[in-house]
């Protein structure tokens, strides 16, 4: 369902009848949708309903309670601990709350993944730092830390650590909120150059619809009270076709 | 892969145009970006990026041409890069679409400076230390009044957490204090065979001394430094200035409900210990021909009223103080998870400071008034 017209691509992320819950609560059953490579897939549905919790077993933070998130086939819980390292390398993750390391400043918290991973001298890391901050608006902030600047930079700061390695896939929780309209649609143009020139899939929640229809290519709709997806597709398709009157009014914001 | 060059071709003095060659990528090794600025002279005008054959690029290209853009800024050349990918370009005029920030970030004194801070704020420290006390006096004083906003169900919540969750260490701890009273005074007191007076010993030792000064220790390590860490986190998550402006005071709010429930909790389990500490010390003189009997016998005529009280008007005030300290630390906290760390570090440190100079200040005073 869904990709009307488009030609079958290789498939980077599937999940299959995947359910979530914490304790006792369940939060979400029997998911199913596939993510093809190069894709900017969005994640939608009212709040509370499990966004973040879903992209959080996705990127292997909590274990799914029944059924399974593939990657290229591969589960990354039967996965062992080497290959699950590999696997997490060629990720990056923003999260909701920014999740900048307070005690370090920005230059640090990017340079981070690339004092770990690669064999840079400090110099070329330096330089590294200062383009990837670039990106994101943030030169010239190198030096300063978590708590000198606005919650809407952290979230960007953030966004430079996510892609300090040049990952292929990128999960952004809500990477929009709190920005003002410009630096939102930056953003937006950042993560379809990123996904141009790297070839990289991207995976974000966010509720701006105008970014929803500008960017994403496929998507997901989670509903609060049934407790599983309404439907799968890409936004303009879903708007559109589909049988749910719940996601229709959410992308048309009820109109 | 390739390794990465850079060819130089001076189509005119005013122009030259560089190909870039083999792998610019995050695993290999770049060329200088002054291989670049030593071609340049006052006549150059333009310098045009071409990508040469064999071409591999990532980050480090982008992160490398940035670099040679701010070593040119000074001059007046043009930055060319229409001879590279359009992506390359795309990249590239992102990064630089807002112009750098010019402003500094406030300086992180070097440790030599901090000290001397720290020595010039000794008298703003103590100030600061004097209000915190008068104000968590009136506060307190209001609550007696019934005009606080601390409820009774916080106070409930942090006696439960504060005391009985300590008991496990408190005992552990206590027996093993009787017990080192004990032989400490056995060995001792044997060499004039009175070892029945090693009741006294444990008895007056704990109730008077050890009781309430070892509990308080645990009490600042445990409690102390939990008030730290959680007032600390709160500051952190700008939660405690959600609370100042819902019009709540933090002090009537977080810091009374602590305060209370230490007084609380702390000298009962200061009476705990006593038993304890000379259960403890009765275990190793029964050992050594003494019975039960003539133990509790000797206890009983070693311990008056006024000992025993005095050890709970210590734990009284010791707890008031851990409460203090661990609360002012959390309040004073920074917004950093080190500066959690370290609040948590001055709580602890301050509350034995604070502890060890009552301990010895009470004891003055009670040998004056005769108690
Ligand atoms: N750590 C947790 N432990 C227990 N329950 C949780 C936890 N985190 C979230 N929940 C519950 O799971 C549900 C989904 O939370 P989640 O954070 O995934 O929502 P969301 O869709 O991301 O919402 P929002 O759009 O507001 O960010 C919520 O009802 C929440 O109460
Ligand atoms: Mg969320």
């Amino acid at each position: 369902m869904g990709q009307l017209g488009q030609k079958p691509q290789s498939v980077v992320i599937e999940a299959r009848g995947l359910s979530m819950n914490y304790g006792s609560n369940l939060i979400q059953s029997n998911l199913h949708f596939q993510i093809s490579k190069g894709d900017v897939f969005v994640i939608m549905g009212g709040s509370g309903c499990g966004k973040s919790t879903l992209l959080k077993h996705m990127i292997g933070l909590y274990q799914p309670a029944g059924g399974d998130i593939l990657f290229g086939g591969q589960s990354y819980f039967t996965a062992s601990p080497e290959q699950q390292l590999a696997m997490r390398k060629r990720w990056g993750v923003t999260y909701q709350g920014g999740a900048l390391f307070s005690d370090k400043t920005l230059a640090e918290n990017v340079a981070l993944p690339l004092v770990q991973y690669t064999t840079l001298t400090s110099k070329d890391i330096r330089d590294m730092v200062r383009y990837k901050l670039a990106l994101v608006g943030l030169a010239g902030f190198e030096d300063f830390y978590p708590s000198q600047i606005s919650g809407g930079m952290c979230k960007r700061a953030g966004l430079a650590r996510a892609i300090a390695l040049d990952p292929d896939i990128l999960f952004f929780d809500e990477p929009s909120a709190g920005l003002d309209p410009l630096s939102a649609r930056r953003l937006d143009d950042l993560i379809l150059q990123l996904r141009d020139s790297t070839g990289a899939t991207v995976v974000i929640v966010t509720h701006e619809l105008a970014s929803i229809f500008a960017i994403g290519s496929n998507g997901v709709y989670l509903d609060a009270n049934s407790k599983t997806q309404l439907d799968t597709g890409s936004p303009g398709y879903m708007l559109n076709h589909s049988k749910h009157d719940l996601v229709k009014a959410f992308l048309s914001r009820g109109e | 892969m390739k390794q990465a060059t850079l060819n130089f071709h001076k189509v005119s003095d005013s122009n030259v145009v560089v190909t870039v060659q083999g792998s610019w990528t995050v695993s290999g090794v770049l060329p200088a970006p002054e291989q670049l600025s030593a071609m340049l002279d006052d006549r150059l005008k333009t310098v045009v990026f071409t990508a040469g054959d064999d071409f591999f690029w990532d980050s480090r290209l982008l992160a490398w041409l940035m670099a040679c853009q701010r070593m040119l800024e000074s001059t007046h050349c043009q930055f060319d890069l229409s001879g590279l990918p359009e992506d390359v370009r795309d990249l590239f005029n992102l990064a630089n679409t807002v112009p750098p920030n010019k402003a500094l970030p406030e300086r992180h004194a070097s440790l030599f400076h901090q000290l001397v801070n720290r020595l010039a704020r000794l008298g703003d420290e103590a100030m600061a230390l004097l209000a915190f006390t008068g104000e968590l006096a009136l506060t307190l004083c209001r609550w007696f009044a019934q005009k606080g906003s601390a409820r009774w169900s916080d106070i409930i919540n942090f006696c439960h957490q504060s005391g009985p969750s300590a008991l496990p260490i408190i005992t552990l701890q206590s027996v093993l204090i009787g017990m080192i009273l004990a032989y400490l005074g056995m060995v001792q007191l044997r060499q004039f065979g009175a070892e029945v007076y090693v009741a006294n010993l444990v008895g007056v030792g704990m109730v008077r001394e050890m009781g309430a000064l070892m509990t308080a220790v645990i009490m600042s390590g445990r409690t102390g430094a939990a008030y730290a860490a959680q007032l600390g986190t709160m500051q952190v998550n700008e939660e405690i200035d959600a609370l100042t402006t819902l019009g709540i005071k933090p002090m009537d709010y977080l810091v009374v409900p602590r305060t209370l429930a230490l007084i609380l909790t702390i000298p009962l389990l200061c009476l705990y210990s006593n038993i304890l500490g000379m259960f403890g010390g009765g275990l190793v003189a029964t050992n050594m021909d003494i019975t039960w009997l003539m133990y509790l016998y000797q206890l009983r005529d070693a311990i008056s009223f006024g000992d025993t009280m005095t050890g709970v008007v210590k734990s009284f005030v010791f707890g008031l103080l851990i409460a203090m300290a661990g609360c002012r630390a959390g309040l004073a906290c920074g917004r950093s998870s080190a500066a959690v760390g370290q609040a948590t570090t001055n709580a602890v440190v301050t509350a034995i400071i604070y502890l060890v100079v009552a301990d010895a200040g009470l004891n003055i005073l009670f040998y004056h008034l005769g108690i």
